[in-house]
């Protein structure tokens, strides 16, 4: 099992990495009169045909030929259901992948979203030729983050790796995590 | 707050002084496992770090990159050191602590962090 649900979104994302995409946003959206937390990983990969899709919460299919198990979309599922949440996963071969988990914020059985500023922060910077679109909401006030802007702006020659960028994308995701969530821990 | 005339100044400072390095026969490459096994794990904090390390002690013939599993799980996080002549050393249940030990010992002094190697945890 994971221990954070920004783990779950980690390991989901790099499916998506996998699967050959080209853009992929994630977006975690919380609200705490409704007390509800959904958290969404799209893609434009290769997709999954119908056959695949149905198999993919089965913790004992895979894609990958190291091991016969395929442990991360089961464990999502795992943590968003526990809560007495949702989860849903909707592919088409050739368009795309898209994995929606819904958390409900109050009950006991719910992990802490954990460090998804980390999360985001590994996949910018160790992606180099992906576009990430990040959303993060709480209680409608929100920041989005795209990497495509941030590229325009770069131009071609300057990396994210690159140290003095990739310390402004940790301080634009921090910062902008606590103005939108005024220091609640979710 | 951060904004985007931020990276604009960045981008204004760094303009000609960053050059896209090419991996080329002289560099070292460092795979952490970023798989299931791997982030459940603790790869994520690993992976960073030595990131972190490399830039910091400025290893410009060092890159870092994540891989998916390496078929291990029960050893990860795992970290891969590929030397410049293609040896290969495998560290198992790698922390951000001994990540810093194995770029200090193996990276800049050239010699492998043996406690911390898949063959040294087979022993026990």
């Amino acid at each position: 099992m994971m221990t954070e649900i920004s783990l779950n979104i980690l390991d989901v994302a790099q499916n998506s990495v996998s699967a050959g995409a080209s853009l992929i946003e994630i977006s975690v959206i919380a609200d705490t009169e409704s007390d509800m937390m959904s958290v969404t990983v799209k893609d434009d990969g290769c997709g999954m045909a119908e056959e695949q899709l149905s198999k993919v919460t089965d913790p004992f299919f895979t894609t990958r030929t190291t091991r016969n198990i395929g442990l991360g979309v089961p464990f999502f599922k795992m943590s968003a259901e526990s809560t007495g949440g949702r989860f849903k996963i909707e592919s088409e071969k050739g368009r795309g992948t898209c994995v929606t988990a819904e958390f409900i914020l109050s009950s006991i059985d719910r992990m802490p979203l954990g460090d998804i500023t980390g999360t985001v922060h590994t996949l910018i910077v160790f992606n180099a030729d992906i576009d990430f679109i990040y959303c993060y909401s709480v209680d409608g006030r929100s920041f989005r983050l795209d990497t495509r802007e941030f590229r325009e702006i770069l131009g071609g020659g300057i990396p994210f790796s690159e140290p003095e960028v990739s310390a402004y994308i940790r301080d634009y995701l921090t910062e902008n995590k606590e103005t939108a969530d005024e220091g609640i821990i979710l | 707050m951060k904004t985007l005339e931020e990276l604009k100044a960045i981008r204004d400072k760094m303009k000609g002084q960053v050059e896209i390095r090419e991996e080329d026969a002289g560099s070292i490459r460092i795979v952490v496992g970023m798989a299931t096994c791997g982030i459940a794990a603790g790869a994520r904090p690993v992976l960073t770090r030595l990131s972190d390390i490399v830039q910091e002690k400025a290893l410009g013939n060092v890159t870092v990159v994540q891989t998916g599993c390496i078929g291990l799980c029960q050893y990860e996080p795992i970290v891969e050191v590929h030397a410049a002549g293609g040896d290969k050393t495998t560290y198992v249940m790698v922390t951000p602590e001994k990540a810093e030990e194995i770029i200090d010992m193996h990276i800049i002094k050239g010699q492998v962090a043996s406690k911390y190697t898949i063959e040294s945890a087979k022993l026990g």
